[in-house]
């Protein structure tokens, strides 16, 4: 059962050179309070194992990735993601590049404790020739079909963010789309949830097949209302605040007057910030 | 009526679908999306679209609207699987392709320190093993259609051959379009044949705007002119904010 904590709580309880997993999905409902916590923490050293978006481009930003696992980042609305392109461009992250599917049977896998689970995805294509210790398997079967044994991607800690969660951890999606938040939490040794609205256990209202997480998975519980800010958490992006993100992202003295205003206080600093930024866009 | 160049590649991009019957038509790009609409409204109703999320449109609805009425519900892990189950036909860009059909969205240059990284390899690899794949490619250039991609995300002919017919039989390449012309994979050894060049396209220019030795055939047919019909929903249906013209320019 998870405990309700701090945003500084979670952080302070990882360490350096960990693997932490990351939920949502690109730009997505990804939990960035978190995410700026570490950014503004002393870890480094990180593995980060994510559908990437924003997440993992802060984090490169601030040096705090040795090796990112992905199947892509991206900032969805745009397709680049600046922070992981320097990065990578300068070659200061590793990567473990997977293809989408892989990527999910790697996280089923883990979630459900097996070594590996096959796939065709990744057969022919160069994610075999840039991660030369994928092997493939062959099928004990009549057909003989060789397939990739695609590794269970099993992590120290996973990070993800709910619409809504109750003290005990348990988690609810209001979105469209679950993307694999509840199999990062089988995944991971131990999984901390943010959410944007934390309620009593038993006040959990709404469709029963939206429960995502559930307690017997999560460590620690953390309300953080407008912790998915700027990713899209059901109710659309912030897609103006993502364009200041990106274009300062691709400039260092921009970026470090961003990093300067928005990323150098706690998560109240940031949200008061963001605030002011939009009364002064007018919008 | 006539049709713009970004029409023409709507309309070809919707060919990409004909004879597909009852599965998901996943598209990418504008005129890609437009052309899986556009088919599920003429000539391939049994096709399923999306909202561009994971909702499965009752109806094949406007570029950028609301789904509206819903008739499956499909998150990128339903997505995921569906690619595995078959049902599906999808058309990716790409920001290289060579002659077998190899794509690239991952990175230019070397991999271990690339000169740009793009996406990453996305679903690529696991699409061209697993589906029927067409690309949209919306600016045909010799930096695009290359002697040999940096980094193979979709599989080509040459590769899906030394996998053996086992482990590729599901591989598909149907066709690729660009703003400039039709072209697909008919020859032999799977090399990529121009199909057609687009009204007011010389094969020259297809030619030259190639990185490398292109199948051509005898006379090349120029690409069919979408009717009336197909005009109309695509002006007046499918995209009146004209975003096609973004990215295929009149």
């Amino acid at each position: 059962m998870g405990v309700v904590m701090s945003v500084e709580e979670v952080v302070g309880s990882l360490e350096s050179g960990m693997t932490i997993g990351i939920g949502g999905w690109g730009s997505r409902r990804k939990p960035m309070a978190l995410v700026r916590a570490i950014h503004r923490s002393a870890l480094t050293d990180l593995t980060i194992v994510s559908y990437g978006g924003p997440d993992v481009g802060l984090l490169c930003a601030a040096g705090k990735v040795r090796r990112v696992v992905a199947p892509f980042v991206t900032l969805d609305s745009i397709a680049l993601e600046p922070h992981f392109r320097a990065a990578r461009q300068r070659g200061s992250v590793e990567f473990t590049e997977y293809d989408e599917g892989m990527f999910m049977f790697g996280l089923l896998a883990a979630a459900h404790r097996l070594p590996f689970l096959p796939t065709r995805a990744g057969l022919g294509s160069d994610v075999m020739r840039v991660n030369p210790g994928l092997r493939t398997v062959r099928s004990p079967y009549e057909d003989q079909e060789e397939l990739v044994a695609v590794p269970a991607l099993t992590m120290d800690v996973a990070l993800v963010h709910m619409d809504v969660a109750d003290t005990r951890g348990n988690g609810r999606y209001l979105g469209p789309d679950p993307y694999m938040d509840d199999l990062f939490a089988k995944a991971a040794g131990r999984c901390f949830v943010s959410c944007e609205r934390m309620v009593r256990p038993g006040e959990l209202d709404g469709p029963p097949q939206t429960l995502l997480v559930s307690r017997m998975h999560v460590t620690g519980v953390v309300e953080t209302p407008g912790g998915g800010h700027f990713t899209d958490c059901g109710e659309g992006r912030d897609e103006a605040f993502q364009r200041h993100y990106a274009a300062s992202a691709a400039d260092p003295e921009a970026w470090a007057a961003f990093a300067d205003r928005f990323l150098s206080g706690d998560e109240a600093a940031y949200q008061e910030a963001v605030q002011q930024w939009r009364e002064e866009e007018g919008r | 009526m006539s049709a713009t160049r970004a029409e023409v590649c709507v309309v070809a991009c919707a060919e990409a679908w004909r004879g597909d019957g009852e599965i998901l038509a996943a598209a990418m790009g504008t005129c890609s999306i437009l052309g899986a609409r556009l088919a599920r409204l003429t000539f391939e109703p049994g096709l399923l679209t999306t909202d561009g999320g994971a909702l499965l449109t009752a109806e094949a609805v406007p570029f950028g609207a609301p789904a509206g009425a819903v008739e499956g519900w499909l998150p990128f892990r339903e997505h995921l699987w569906l690619v595995q189950n078959g049902r599906r036909h999808v058309m990716m860009g790409a920001s290289q392709i060579d002659r077998h059909g190899n794509t690239n969205i991952s990175a230019i240059g070397d991999w271990a320190r690339p000169k740009s990284q793009l996406l990453g390899v996305r679903g690529a690899p696991g699409n061209t093993i697993c589906n029927p794949t067409s690309y949209w490619i919306p600016k045909q250039s010799t930096r695009v259609f290359v002697p040999k991609v940096d980094v193979v995300s979709g599989v080509g002919h040459d590769r899906a051959a030394e996998l053996g017919p086992r482990a590729a039989r599901f591989h598909d390449l149907r066709r690729v379009v660009t703003d400039l012309a039709v072209f697909d994979f008919g020859t032999p050894d799977g090399s990529m044949r121009l199909v057609s060049a687009h009204p007011g396209v010389e094969v020259e220019q297809v030619r030259a705007a190639t990185g490398f030795d292109l199948v051509i055939e005898g006379e090349v047919p120029e690409t069919r002119q979408p009717t009336d019909e197909e005009l109309r929903l695509i002006r007046e249906v499918l995209d009146p904010k004209g975003l096609r013209d973004r990215e295929v320019k009149a």
